[in-house]
């Protein structure tokens, strides 16, 4: 798997497959045989990654291809991949698979809704191994209108509302990372007036001091409403809880992330300087999210909105990574990504699954489901447990790692930031616990809830592929920070290099 | 006068001779069934379109009253396209109208006309293709004789374009005071920014936002759209519109090139005005028609973006964008012309819950809503990208800001018709529409159009080599 094409091409391939299908059954397993092939893709491909390092390729990029797009603007098709986009790659194939194997059961207009499912993730696989920022822009935009789709048609409670609240809010968002992306490519001169929309190259340009600090915010901040940073979080509760099932698991699981990566790979990347000068602001919104994000879940009696605002305050971890601006705090943040992407897609499937059988998402309702539905009150529970941070699971070491990586900046303003942040996490374990203690455990609430019936084969699966990928790296991270480490690397050497430069 | 004549003006011959034959076949009376002369008149609009596209040559005739380059004959091959498409899907619409031939008849003048315009050397010729453009075009607005608001469409239209010209008049007569010419060729050095060259500036600029209906000049267009039958408004908003913008291209900055400053900074308000005061009204309306009219002003708004650059770039991605925006437009009025001719509805609430009956239409409308709207993947979204693009290149980061936000807001009502056709209910929802096999080839065009020319870069580039 040395072709990234493929990984854009084959998903392409499925959604037009599902097209042709007659019948609900032929689109399901259409769909699912795609996804699961390109689950096998995405493995392959990091295999291959693995191997390439292994011969001694330390060229920061590998299996790059190029060609030329729109030659009188320099666009180029530009992908390749380096550690980083190969862990989100395989993020992004987890969660659709078990997306897809939890959507299942759905009836109304399955073909459109099975081909929007996979031509988001088109959109998502093409983001993160794009390095031409046009591409990589032309991909971020096409990953987020099938969402409204989504949300609008199949969503449940106040969709309409939601799914446009989502649109404009994402919409604006990428609107920001546009202008930042125009400022920015023109800005970049290389040689007789030519500009490039090379990330690579343009890293390596020197982009003058005052001009960062207009660009900076633009990107941050587009790429931040993606990934839910305060203010422009709102999107996220409603959203995520409107939206079905297997949208609110690509939402949370991946949407999110296509922020944090952008915010990451590109502005702070080509930002430098201006990443230092702003990182103060970043540190201080990451914590009013983190800690925000965690009191507001303690007021919500939903369990989609619990998850929702959970999700607030995990995401502030990844910005507080990326705003700390230290080497172990940019793992951590990477870290993060991809422990909160499986994590809140296995909550978001458990309530999922776990509301198609009592059609009750409120705490109050629910009761004594580990009773008559063990399998599925165990996979909420291990997914609650996961987001709280209990060690084993992904959510510690990723967390656990962010903590170590602000620890390294000595003075107070981070040292507070760092404390509070760490001490939001007390708050998660009261919401997490009184949740899985009062919807699972506890008296059977309802005459009804002792008919249910347990998980299904499909539901086992996915639930089971998304624990495998929480454990291994809770159990054994340091394949995961190995594989990432030397890009933040790279992304530090580059700031490093602007803090002297400049 | 030699056979240079013939080939230069080969795209105003052709039109003229599919005139000629009309008239004779007016007067002959010899074909009594309406499709069959709609199927002859789309023929030959056919034969017309694959014509301009061969031996096309670059020269000038009349003293330069009348000149042509590569980049002239691509655009009157974009208008004779988009002619064709809108005449395909005429076709449910006029099947059962009295006058078939004499609406082809002004069609095609008007379409004439633009093509004089386009090729004008000298501001005479632009002016007597201008008119020739615009008074069929009111004509063929009332064309559903027996509907009062035809006739209103049509006088609002005569009536402000007739002010329009007036003001273009006026300011051209003051150029011609101060220069002694009116030809292009010799215009942009005498130009030099004077006061009251400045003032004629003014004036032209004023005559092409009234016709471009650029705000604060936009008030006659919703008007004229609702009234106008739907392929008319389609002529309306893409052929008419586009053969302006081409115009406008190549006056505004090669003539008034020492007038730079001044003209960026006229256009930059009207551009903030356009863009924003378009959206907004869009946001209000019922009629589709009417919200397609503020919608297609505020498109005009990015469109005079890319202009106010004054680069190639900006050319370049100005004709790029309105291929696109033939297609995308297009698109949609096809399925609107289609459902308008066989349920006589309109609204934008009777379009709810469409997708029940009508799976492909619908999806085409929400593809071409989209392009609009600049959604990736389809070209709408690259046509979008390259005139904001070409905007930045003067580094005027506020028009940007607000043209970025207005994109959002435009987002905002294209989904709201998504909306309504995907998600609300409706008791009675528009039964199952099904066009002839023309109506089916033009909408399947348009959408290999939106889907094809983004990916393709092949048109873009080639655009730009015609710089």
């Amino acid at each position: 798997m040395t072709n990234l094409s493929i990984l854009i091409i084959f998903p392409l391939l499925t959604t037009i497959a599902i097209l042709f299908c007659r019948n609900t059954t032929q689109i399901k397993w259409t769909a699912l045989l795609g996804s699961l092939i390109q689950l096998v893709l995405a493995s392959l491909l990091m295999y291959s990654y693995y191997a390439e390092r292994a011969t001694g390729n330390t060229s920061q990029m590998l299996f790059e291809q190029r060609y030329s797009w729109y030659s009188a603007l320099n666009i180029e098709y530009y992908i390749g991949v380096d550690g980083i986009s190969v862990i989100m790659i395989m993020l992004t194939a987890f969660v659709v698979a078990c997306g897809i194997l939890i959507s299942w059961k759905i009836e109304t207009l399955t073909k459109e809704f099975f081909f929007l499912l996979l031509l988001l993730s088109v959109g998502t696989y093409g983001f993160f191994i794009s390095l031409d920022l046009f591409t990589m822009f032309f991909f971020l935009e096409l990953a987020v209108i099938p969402k409204y789709l989504l949300i609008a048609i199949w969503g449940s409670g106040k969709k309409e509302y939601s799914a446009m609240k989502l649109a404009l809010m994402l919409m604006g968002g990428s609107g920001l990372v546009l202008i930042g992306l125009l400022a920015t490519y023109f800005n970049t001169d290389i040689g007789s007036g030519v500009h490039t929309w090379d990330l690579l190259k343009i890293a390596h340009l020197h982009i003058p001091y005052e001009t960062q600090l207009f660009i900076f915010p633009f990107l941050f901040v587009g790429f931040g409403v993606f990934t839910a940073l305060f203010p422009f979080h709102t999107w996220v509760p409603d959203g995520h809880s409107s939206a079905p099932t297997a949208a609110s698991m690509f939402l949370a699981g991946i949407s999110m992330k296509l922020g944090g990566y952008g915010a990451l790979r590109v502005a702070t990347y080509l930002m430098p300087e201006a990443a230092q000068h702003y990182s103060w602001i970043i540190v201080l919104l990451a914590t009013i999210a983190i800690i925000y994000g965690a009191f507001a879940t303690l007021m919500q009696k939903d369990l989609k909105y619990i998850n929702a605002y959970s999700s607030v305050s995990h995401c502030g971890f990844i910005l507080l990574g990326i705003g700390m601006l230290t080497k172990t705090a940019l793992i951590g943040a990477v870290m993060q990504m991809v422990s909160h992407g499986l994590m809140t897609a296995l909550f978001f499937g458990a309530i999922g699954m776990i509301y198609e059988r009592t059609h009750t998402r409120q705490i109050k309702e629910l009761g004594g489901l580990l009773k008559t539905i063990p399998f599925l009150s165990s996979v909420f529970i291990i997914a609650g447990l996961c987001s709280l941070g209990l060690p084993g699971f992904s959510g510690f070491v990723s967390e656990m790692v962010v903590f170590m990586g602000a620890w390294q900046r000595p003075d107070a303003f981070h040292r507070i930031a760092t404390i509070l942040a760490a001490a939001s996490i007390v708050v998660t374990a009261v919401y997490i616990l009184r949740a899985a203690g009062s919807a699972i455990m506890g008296p059977i609430k309802n005459e009804h809830f002792n008919h249910l019936k347990d998980a299904t084969w499909n539901e086992k699966i996915a639930s089971v592929l998304l624990i495998v990928a929480i454990l291994s790296i809770g159990l054994a991270p340091f394949w995961l920070i190995n594989i990432i480490s030397p890009d933040t690397q790279l992304i530090m050497e580059n700031i490093a290099r602007g803090a002297i430069g400049g | 006068m030699n056979t240079d004549f013939f080939i230069l003006m080969k795209p105003e011959l052709s039109i003229t001779f599919i005139i000629f034959i009309l008239l004779t076949l007016k007067v002959w009376d010899g074909i009594k069934e309406n499709t069959t002369l709609i199927h002859l008149t789309n023929f030959l609009l056919l034969i017309n379109f694959l014509i301009g596209f061969i031996g096309n040559s670059t020269g000038a005739l009349f003293n330069g009253m009348y000149h042509t380059t590569d980049l002239l004959s691509l655009e009157k091959n974009i208008l004779n396209f988009g002619t064709l498409i809108i005449s395909l899907q005429a076709f449910e619409w006029i099947k059962n109208h009295k006058h078939v031939i004499e609406f082809y008849i002004l069609l095609l003048t008007t379409l004439l006309g633009m093509f004089f315009m386009v090729s004008s050397g000298n501001f005479l010729m632009f002016y007597l293709g201008l008119e020739l453009a615009s008074i069929p075009l009111a004509a063929i607005v009332n064309f559903d004789l027996e509907k009062i608001k035809s006739s209103e469409a049509a006088v609002k239209m005569i009536l402000s374009s007739a002010f329009a010209s007036c003001m273009m008049l006026f300011g051209i007569s003051m150029l011609y005071g101060t220069t002694g010419t009116l030809n292009f060729a010799e215009l942009p050095q005498l130009i030099t920014g004077g006061s009251l060259q400045i003032m004629s500036l003014i004036f032209v600029f004023t005559g092409f936002a009234f016709k471009l209906s650029a705000v604060p000049f936009h008030l006659w267009t919703a008007d004229v759209y609702e009234g106008a039958p739907v392929p008319v408004t389609a002529y309306l908003s893409v052929i008419s519109k586009a053969a302006m913008v081409f115009v406008f291209i190549s006056i505004l900055n090669p003539l008034f090139v020492n007038a730079q400053n001044v003209w960026y900074n006229m256009l930059f308000l009207t551009i903030v005005l356009t863009i924003t005061i378009g959206n907004l009204f869009a946001i209000r309306q019922n009629n589709i028609k009417r919200f397609l009219a503020f919608s297609s002003i505020s498109q005009v708004g990015f469109i005079l973006l890319g202009i106010s650059s004054g680069t190639h770039m900006g050319v370049t991605a100005s004709i790029y964008f309105l291929i696109v925006y033939v297609f995308s437009n297009l698109g949609a009025f096809g399925v609107i012309a289609l459902v308008s001719a066989q349920t006589e509805k309109e609204n934008i609430s009777d379009y709810k819950a469409f997708y029940k009956n009508n799976k492909t239409l619908s999806w085409i409308i929400t593809i071409a809503l989209f392009s609009l709207a600049g959604i990736p993947p389809t070209a709408g979204f690259f046509g979008k990208m390259f005139l904001v693009t070409a905007g930045a290149s003067k580094g005027n980061y506020v028009l940007i800001i607000i043209a970025v936000l207005n994109m959002v807001v435009s987002l905002y009502y294209y989904l709201r018709v998504v909306k309504a056709i995907f998600v609300d209910e409706n008791n009675e929802p528009i039964e199952k529409v099904e066009g002839n096999i023309f109506t089916k080839a033009s909408l399947i065009i348009c959408m290999a159009g939106i889907i094809l020319t983004g990916f393709a870069s092949v048109l873009y580039d080639y655009i730009n080599s015609l710089m």
